[in-house]
C-alpha cells in the first residue's frame, strides 16, 4: 500500500486560549487500518473534526489532500460527498426511528422528495447483510436493539453513503468483548474485501495493535510518532510512553502534607445506570479519604468518576445504589443533596456552566445559594450579611471582578470556577469532592486553584480530586486511585506513581484482555 | 495542549457596571414607559374619559382578579417557563364551591369564603403534585386541569347560575367606609365637581406614601454603605417625589370616586407580601435559582421538587382569591366564570418581563403587564372597538412586547467566557 488516500499537512487549530492542533501531519495509506491514539485532549477528535468538515475550511491552518486533491470542506456534507464518513462516539442515531430509516437518514432513497419505502427496505437489508446485522429486522426501532448492533447500523449508514474512508471514534468503548471482536472483524473484512480505509481512535491498544497497519500517537496537539505494523517498536509500553511522555514543569505549588486519620470512607459502592437498570456503572468501589489529604482520582472519561462522585453526593446520579458511606467513623445516609451538605460534603461539578452556576445571577447570588439559611434572620435573607459573606469569599479566593454584583456569565472561566469553589466552601464542608476543577481554564488560574486546594487540605479537609489530566493528578495528589470501567483498579501513593504506571493500569484493566 | 497564559479578564469597569444595571432594568423601565405611553394615548383618544375617577375605579374592579392571578402565575413562570392553563377553570370551580357552601348548604358566608379559598388551594395541590412528583409536564397537567375543573364547576352548578350573598359583593365592589368624612371632615369634590371627597382614602394614601419615601431613603443609605452602585441623589429625589405625587394623585382620584376599594387592599397586600417573598426569602431565592439553572440549583441543595409543588399549590390558592373577587363582581357563580382568564393572566406576565427560560421576571412587572392589558381592554371598549379587533390588537401587543424582550436580550447578550 504505497499511495496515501489522505494527507493532512501542517494542520493548526486554535481555540481561544488553547492551541488544540500544532502543525500536525497525518498520512493515511490507501486501504489501511490506521489507529490514532493519545490522551484526552491530545487533539484526536479535533483532528478528525477538521478532516470531516465539522470545523470548516478557514477555521484552521494547513491543507488536506484527499485522493490526491486538495479539499476545502465547508461542512460535513462536503466530506461525505467525497466518501468520508465519521462515526462519533455518541452514535448519531434517532432512537424512535427504524433501522432502515436510520441507515438512510439524510441520504434518503427518494424521488422528488417522496421517499420510496420499498427501495429503502431493500437496500437497508442489503447493507445490513454486509455488516453482519442479520439477527434483527430492518423495521425494529433503534432504541430496541443493543449498543453493539446500533454500532453496526452506523457502519451500514456509512456504507450506504459509499464511504471510502471511515473514521471511527472509540467504536468499542461501549461494547462488551464479543461485540468488540465482531466489530473489529467486520472492519478487517471490509478492509480486505472492499479496500475500505479506516481511521480508528481508541484507547484499547491491544485491539489496535492486532489490526492496524499504522498507528499515530498524538500528544498536546502534536504528532509524536507514527509506527508501522511490523516495526519492532509497536508495543503497548512504547505507545504509552509516547502518549504521556512530557516534562513535568513547576506548575504546582509546594506543599508539605499534614495527613491525619481516615475521615471518610465509601464501601462496597454499587450504582446502576438510571437509563438501564441492569447495567452496573459503579462496580463495588471502596475508597477512603484522610484529613488533610488530597486524593487524586484518575482515569479516562467514561471511567465512572463523575458518576461515583454524584452518586455519593446525595444520590444525584444512578439507581439502586448500594453500599455504605462512613464519615468520622459513623455511617451516614445521604439521600439528597441537602443531606450531603448537612453532613459536611461539598461537590464541585465538572461542568460549571451546565450544572454549577446560574449564569444570569450575580456572583453574590451564586456563592450564597448553597447555604442561604446561614444568612436568614427572622424569615428574611439578611442582605447585609449576604453582601459581607460574598465579599469575604471574593477576597479569599481572589475572584477578579468589579464587584459581587457582577453577573456570573460575564466572568472568565477561571473566575467562574472560583465562584463555584466559593459556593462549595460556603457550606463549611469537611469533605470536598472536586470534579475536574481546572478544566478549561488557563495555567495561571489553575495555579491559583491549586493553591486554594492546598490551603483547604492544610485546614484539615478531605479532598477528592477528580481529573483526566495526568500531570495534574501527579502534581497535586498525595495518593492516587485509578478508575476504569466503573472499578478502582489501582491505588498508589503519589511518590510511587508515574504517568506510565497510571496509563498502564488503565489499559491493562480494560475489558477484552 | 499548549495554552495561552494571561487570564483573560472579562470583568467590567465601574462605568460598564452602571450600564449593566440600566440594561438589566431596561425591561422594567421599558414596560413602565409603555404603560405610560398607552395611558396618555387612550386619555387623548377617549377625550379624557379614561382617567375620570369613576373609570379609574372601574379599571381596578375589572382587572383586580387578573392581577391577583398574575402574581401567582409569575412564580410558576419563574421556575422555568412553566404556565398554568387551568386558572380560569379553577376560578369557576372555586366560585361554584363557594356558592355551594354558602347558598345550598347554608354555611355562614365567611366560612364559605374560607372553604372556597381552600378548594382553590386543593386544586393547586393536586396539580402541584402531578407536576412536581409524578413529573407530568406542566403544560399537559394544567391543560387537563382546565378541563377537569371546568367540568367540576358544571357538575356543582348543574348549569345554573347561583346568586351569591352580599358579603361577596362587598368584597368585590365596595370600599372602605369614610370614617374621617363621617367624623366631620368634609372636602368638596373639586375633581368631578359634584359631591364630596372620600377623605379617609386621601389620608391613608398620604401616610402610605410617606412610609414608602422613608423606606426608600433608608434602603438607599444602606446600599451606599455597602458599595452598591446607586443612581445620583438628584435622580433619587426626583424618583421619590415623582412616586409620591403620582400615588397621591391616584389616591385623590379614588377619593373622588368611591374611595379605597377593598379589592385594592387585597391586591396591594398580595403585591407587598409576594414581592417580599420573591426578593427577601430563601423560598423566593430558590424559585429564581430553579429557573436560572435547574441542575445547578439541585446541586446546591435546592429541593427542586418541593419548589415546583408549592409554586403550583400557591397558584391554585391565588386563583381562589381571584374567584371570590370575581364572583362578587358578577354577584353570582356562573358556569361560564373564568373563561379565557388564563390567556390574560399569562399574557400579563410575559408583557411584564417574564422569560420562558425561567429565572427572570418580577411581581411588579407582572402587575404593570396586567395594567397594560387592562387599560388596552378598557380604552378600546370606551372607544367602542369591535371585540374581535380588540383581540387582534391584544395579540399584537403581546408579540411586540416579547419581540422587544428577545431583541433587547440579544443585544445585551452574554459574553461567553471560556
Amino acid at each position: 500500500m504505497s499511495t496515501n488516500i489522505l494527507e493532512m499537512r501542517n494542520i493548526t487549530k486554535v481555540f481561544p486560549g488553547v492551541k488544540a492542533l500544532d502543525n500536525v501531519c497525518f498520512e493515511v495509506g490507501q486501504g489501511h487500518i490506521h489507529a490514532l491514539v493519545g490522551e484526552n485532549g491530545a487533539g484526536k477528535s479535533t483532528l478528525m473534526n477538521v478532516l470531516s468538515g465539522i470545523y470548516p475550511h478557514g477555521s484552521y491552518e494547513g491543507e488536506i489532500f484527499y485522493e490526491g486533491k486538495e479539499c476545502k470542506f465547508k461542512s460535513i456534507k462536503d466530506s461525505e460527498e467525497l466518501g468520508i464518513a465519521f462515526i462519533h462516539q455518541e452514535l448519531a442515531l434517532s432512537p424512535y426511528m427504524t433501522i432502515a430509516e436510520n441507515i438512510f437518514l439524510g441520504n434518503e432513497r427518494q424521488k422528488n422528495g417522496v421517499i420510496d419505502w420499498d427501495v429503502t427496505a431493500e437496500e437497508a437489508r442489503k447493507l445490513m447483510q454486509r455488516v453482519g446485522l442479520t439477527k434483527v429486522h430492518h423495521d425494529y426501532l433503534v432504541k430496541d436493539i443493543m449498543v453493539g448492533q446500533q454500532q453496526l447500523v452506523e457502519i451500514a449508514k456509512a456504507l450506504g453513503k459509499n464511504c471510502k474512508l471511515l473514521i471511527l471514534d472509540e467504536p468499542t468503548a461501549a461494547l462488551n468483548d464479543e461485540d468488540s471482536k465482531n466489530l473489529l472483524n467486520l472492519l478487517v473484512e471490509l478492509n480486505k474485501t472492499q479496500g475500505l480505509t479506516c481511521i480508528i481512535i481508541s484507547h484499547k491498544l491491544h485491539e489496535l495493535t492486532e489490526i492496524s497497519n499504522r498507528l499515530t500517537v498524538l500528544r498536546d496537539g502534536k504528532t509524536i510518532q507514527t509506527m508501522n505494523r511490523g516495526d519492532e517498536a509497536i508495543t503497548e509500553d512504547n505507545i504509552i510512553r509516547h502518549m504521556v511522555g512530557r516534562q513535568l514543569t513547576k506548575r504546582f505549588p509546594q506543599r508539605t502534607p499534614k495527613i491525619g486519620d481516615i475521615a471518610f470512607e465509601v464501601k462496597n459502592w454499587r450504582v446502576y445506570d438510571p437509563l438501564d437498570e441492569t447495567r452496573v456503572v459503579i462496580n463495588d468501589v471502596d475508597f477512603n479519604l484522610r484529613k488533610g489529604e488530597i486524593v487524586g482520582f484518575s482515569g479516562l472519561m467514561g471511567a465512572g468518576r463523575t458518576e461515583l462522585a454524584m452518586s455519593i453526593f446525595g444520590r444525584m446520579y444512578g439507581k439502586n445504589i448500594q453500599g455504605q458511606i462512613i464519615k468520622d467513623g459513623e455511617e451516614v445516609i445521604l439521600h439528597s443533596v441537602g443531606d450531603a451538605i448537612n453532613n459536611g460534603v461539598a461537590y464541585l461539578s465538572e461542568d460549571r456552566k451546565e450544572a454549577g452556576l446560574i449564569l444570569i445571577d450575580d456572583i453574590k447570588g451564586n456563592i450564597t445559594l448553597s447555604n442561604l439559611k446561614k444568612l436568614t434572620r427572622r424569615g428574611m435573607i439578611d442582605s447585609d450579611l449576604e453582601i459581607q459573606a460574598a465579599n469575604e469569599y471574593k477576597e479569599k479566593l481572589n475572584i477578579k471582578a468589579a464587584s459581587i454584583f457582577q453577573k456570573a456569565e460575564n466572568l472568565s472561566g477561571g473566575n467562574q470556577q472560583k465562584v463555584c469553589v466559593a459556593k462549595c466552601l460556603f457550606t463549611d464542608p469537611e469533605v470536598l469532592i472536586l470534579d475536574e476543577p481546572t478544566r478549561g481554564i488557563d495555567v495561571g488560574a489553575k495555579y491559583e486553584i491549586y493553591t486554594i486546594i492546598n490551603q483547604l487540605a492544610d485546614e484539615g479537609k478531605c479532598i477528592m480530586f477528580i481529573s483526566s489530566e495526568l500531570p495534574e493528578i501527579l502534581g497535586i495528589s498525595d495518593r492516587i486511585y485509578v478508575m476504569n470501567e466503573g472499578r478502582i483498579v489501582k491505588e498508589m501513593p503519589a511518590g510511587e506513581a508515574s504517568q506510565e504506571k497510571i496509563m498502564t493500569s488503565i489499559i491493562q484493566s480494560s475489558s477484552g484482555r | 495542549m499548549s495554552e495561552v497564559t494571561a487570564d483573560v479578564m472579562k470583568s467590567e469597569g465601574i462605568f460598564d457596571h452602571i450600564k449593566d444595571v440600566v440594561r438589566r432594568n431596561l425591561r422594567q423601565y421599558a414596560i413602565l414607559l409603555a404603560l405610560i405611553a398607552i395611558i396618555i394615548f387612550f386619555q387623548i383618544a377617549t377625550g379624557g374619559i379614561l382617567l375620570k375617577p369613576i373609570n379609574v375605579s372601574r379599571l381596578i374592579g375589572q382587572n383586580s382578579y387578573i392581577l391577583i392571578m398574575a402574581i401567582g402565575m409569575m412564580f410558576c413562570i419563574l421556575t422555568g417557563g412553566n404556565i398554568d392553563l387551568s386558572v380560569g377553570s379553577v376560578v369557576a370551580f372555586v366560585s361554584a364551591s363557594s356558592a355551594l357552601f354558602s347558598v345550598t348548604w347554608g354555611l355562614p358566608v365567611g366560612l364559605a369564603i374560607i372553604l372556597g379559598l381552600l378548594m382553590g388551594g386543593l386544586a393547586g395541590v393536586w396539580q402541584g403534585f402531578l407536576i412536581a412528583y409524578v413529573k407530568i409536564p406542566s403544560f399537559i397537567a394544567t391543560l387537563a386541569g382546565m378541563l377537569l375543573f371546568r367540568g367540576l364547576n358544571n357538575l356543582i352548578l348543574n348549569g345554573l347560575t347561583i346568586p351569591l350573598p352580599d358579603l361577596y359583593i362587598t368584597i368585590a365592589s365596595d370600599s372602605i367606609p369614610d370614617f374621617i368624612g363621617a367624623a366631620g371632615l368634609i372636602i368638596p369634590n373639586f375633581v368631578t365637581g359634584s359631591g364630596e371627597l372620600h377623605v379617609t382614602t386621601i389620608v391613608i394614601v398620604l401616610i402610605a406614601t410617606l412610609v414608602l419615601a422613608v423606606g426608600m431613603s433608608l434602603d438607599r443609605k444602606r446600599k451606599i454603605t455597602h458599595g452598591f452602585m446607586v443612581g445620583s441623589s438628584t435622580a433619587f429625589i426626583a424618583q421619590v417625589i415623582g412616586l409620591f405625587l403620582v400615588i397621591n394623585l391616584f389616591g385623590l382620584w379614588l377619593a373622588a370616586a368611591n374611595g379605597f376599594p377593598y379589592v385594592l387592599i387585597i391586591l396591594v397586600t398580595l403585591i407587598l407580601v409576594y414581592t417580599f417573598i420573591a426578593t427577601k426569602t430563601v423560598a423566593g431565592r430558590h424559585v429564581y435559582a430553579l429557573g436560572g439553572n435547574e441542575k445547578a440549583a439541585a446541586l446546591s441543595g435546592v429541593n427542586t421538587r418541593r419548589v415546583m409543588f408549592w409554586v403550583y399549590a400557591n397558584m391554585g390558592f391565588m386563583a381562589g382569591i381571584a374567584a371570590i373577587v370575581f364572583a362578587g363582581r358578577l354577584n353570582s357563580s356562573s358556569p361560564l366564570a373564568g373563561e379565557g382568564f388564563e390567556l390574560d393572566v399569562i399574557a400579563s406576565c410575559f408583557i411584564g418581563g417574564a422569560s420562558m427560560k425561567g429565572g427572570e421576571g418580577t411581581i411588579i412587572g407582572a402587575i404593570i403587564g396586567g395594567l397594560i392589558m387592562g387599560i388596552l381592554n378598557n380604552g378600546m371598549s370606551i372607544l367602542g372597538f369591535n371585540i374581535f379587533i380588540q383581540s387582534v390588537i391584544k395579540g399584537l401587543v403581546l408579540i411586540a412586547a416579547v419581540a422587544f424582550d428577545v431583541y433587547s436580550k440579544s443585544k445585551a447578550s452574554t459574553r461567553v467566557a471560556k
